[in-house]
């Protein structure tokens, strides 16, 4: 092979063989090409879906990633209510966005201090780092213990939440067990701000990008379950309007679909997204340490997502609190749900971007087709055109430190592979 | 019987031989242990395995492993005394069980005793159905369990 031509491969699941990879050619200093591959398990669910019952989608689509189950639950639900013509509000709707806070804390901070602060502060992973900083990793693995408390309250427990239903949830929490969780949830916004402050010091490579961010807006609240889905760039649609607006075309190299807009092609999903088109959404305490510790209302360089998921654990922190200080245990825990022939759609911020679910559901309630959207296949085309970016910009580091910078860009991401698996890699020696 | 013990299956349910951890603990739920606490765990966020043992005298781990040997081989460590085999990589989305361990080591959060039993996978596609060999071999570390938990006592 021409020493002018190099190719950097990265399989950065090791796991599974081509579950996740990364391959970039070089030729003459000039990126040449970039294909990330991401799988698509949610088309396994997709198939198993249909034939099953209605209540049943909000437990099996939870499975679909370990991470974010309410966030799969909760567009399945949203989604069921919207065919069924239903809306829930007042302190259901509150409960949910709860529920959603606590989602949102386990997975931002899970992926700021485990997966992504190492690589700024030049550790291979969070154990080399808790060597040098124990009670840094102390502090993020109890508030992310703070946010599983939220989660376990309301949800039954706190991995595959198992309380919750279409039209709400099986059991609400009276208002003394849910006050429980406030001193707990105290310590966590303070942690929360220390976390903006110290990730807002890490070194940052240059790298603005010009993206199309794609997120729910609502009238009032910084998004979880509701809204309309909005852009930078134009796009203002109800979620219904989904399939007119976004394409799913099949990648041959990849068993992931690639989407993108209809009109102006990729796009991206995700705390980048909902900050930039939802600046004004946050509390006055996030957008007061946004501006002075943090990007001020705007941020395109993909590198600074952990500052940005960071004001988002600020955020989740001081809504959590809020909810909780206005709550009223309601009179029942779920509306009622008469099931009819219909097609509903639903849209919620999961912490990776934007989910999306539609399922169509015959007079019994029965699921005759669903198609699941996550973020991370969102964003894949536009992680490929960033990384095409990057690497131009990085061409000259040998071929090691390159694909470790890979590695790190993609990290920016927090690429969620959904339906992993996580057997153990073993390396045995047999005498 | 300890005054407390943790048994945690962990795997997916919905990727083949990657649900043996699972199977495992399910298969145990039909006795009665006093003061044993069964646990299913995903494995993508392993660092609740940190709250999961921090009061327990004895935990178990069970889990599916990729090593190359042939489909139904149980191994079993003991990670008290030497580091698990670990990912040659981190993955960007979750946080496994061997870094889970490591980490608590680094932090002083090690459990009192740990026992890992390892059960070697062939067929992780999507699917809900075990190889033959991995269920067989779930059931022979149920058994081990068992005679651990006898032990223990």
């Amino acid at each position: 092979m021409s020493k002018d031509i190099r190719t950097i491969k990265v399989d950065y699941l090791a796991r599974v063989e081509g579950e996740g990879a990364l391959y970039v050619k070089i030729k003459d200093k000039t990126v040449k090409d970039v294909k990330l591959k991401i799988m698509e398990p949610p088309r396994f669910f997709e198939a198993f879906l249909r034939g099953r019952n209605f209540d049943e989608a909000p437990d099996i689509t939870a499975r679909i990633c370990g991470i974010c189950p309410v966030a799969y639950q909760m567009s399945a639900i949203h989604a069921m209510e919207d065919a069924f013509g239903v809306h829930v509000e007042g302190q259901l709707r509150a409960l949910r966005r709860l529920l959603y806070c606590g989602e949102w804390i386990e997975s931002h901070v899970l992926h700021v201090y485990m997966l992504h602060a190492p690589d700024f502060l030049g550790y291979p992973d969070v154990m080399r780092m808790a060597q040098d900083y124990p009670e840094i990793v102390k502090r993020g693995l109890r508030m992310k213990k703070a946010g599983n408390a939220i989660v376990k309250l309301l949800g039954g427990r706190e991995v595959h939440p198992i309380n919750v239903r279409v039209g709400g949830f099986y059991r609400v929490p009276s208002r003394q067990e849910i006050a429980s969780l406030v001193e707990q949830l105290q310590w966590g916004r303070d942690a929360a701000l220390e976390t903006v402050y110290w990730v807002a010091q890490f070194p940052f490579p240059d790298f603005e990008q010009d993206y199309e961010f794609v997120a729910l807006r609502h009238p009032a609240e910084y998004p979880f379950n509701e809204g309309r889905l909005v852009s930078n760039k134009g796009l203002d649609i109800p979620v219904q309007e989904y399939d007119q607006h976004f394409v799913e075309e099949h990648i041959p190299y990849s068993s992931a679909l690639h989407s993108h807009l209809k009109e102006r092609g990729a796009y991206l999903t995700g705390p980048l997204a909902r900050y930039n088109l939802n600046f004004d959404r946050l509390s006055p305490l996030a957008q007061e340490t946004a501006r002075e510790a943090g990007p001020g209302p705007e941020c395109r360089n993909p590198f600074k997502s952990i500052i940005v998921r960071s004001l988002e654990i600020l955020y989740a922190f001081d809504e959590a609190l809020r909810i909780i200080e206005h709550y009223e245990m309601p009179d029942a825990p779920a509306v009622a749900i008469h099931p009819r022939a219909a097609t509903g759609y639903a849209c919620t911020e999961a912490p990776r971007g934007t989910l999306y679910h539609r399922y169509r559901l015959n007079e019994e309630g029965l699921i005759l087709d669903a198609k699941i959207v996550p973020p991370t296949s969102q964003n894949q085309k536009r992680i490929e055109q960033d990384l095409w970016g990057y690497v131009a910009q990085a061409i000259d580091l040998p071929d090691d430190q390159l694909t470790w910078q890979c590695e790190q860009a993609i990290r920016n991401y927090d690429p969620c592979i959904s339906c992993s698996t996580h057997f153990l890699t073993l390396h045995i020696e047999r005498e | 019987m300890p005054l407390h013990t943790v048994i945690i299956g962990v795997g997916n349910e919905y990727r083949g031989d990657d649900a043996a951890g699972l199977l495992v603990v399910r298969m145990l739920k039909v006795h009665e242990f006093p003061g044993v606490e069964l646990v299913e765990c995903s494995g993508d966020d392993s660092t609740v395995l940190l709250d999961l043992w921090k009061t327990a005298e004895h935990t178990i781990l069970v889990d599916a492993s990729c090593s190359g040997s042939p489909a139904g081989t149980i191994t079993r460590f003991d990670p008290i005394n030497a580091p698990v085999p670990r990912s040659t990589l981190t993955s960007s989305h979750a946080f496994s069980p061997t870094e889970a361990i490591e980490l608590a080591r680094q932090l002083g959060e090690l459990p009192r005793s740990l026992a890992v039993y390892a059960i070697e996978g062939k067929n992780f596609a999507a699917g809900t159905i075990l190889s033959p060999e991995v269920e067989q071999a779930a059931r022979g570390v149920t058994r081990r369990v068992i005679a651990d938990l006898q032990s223990f006592s």
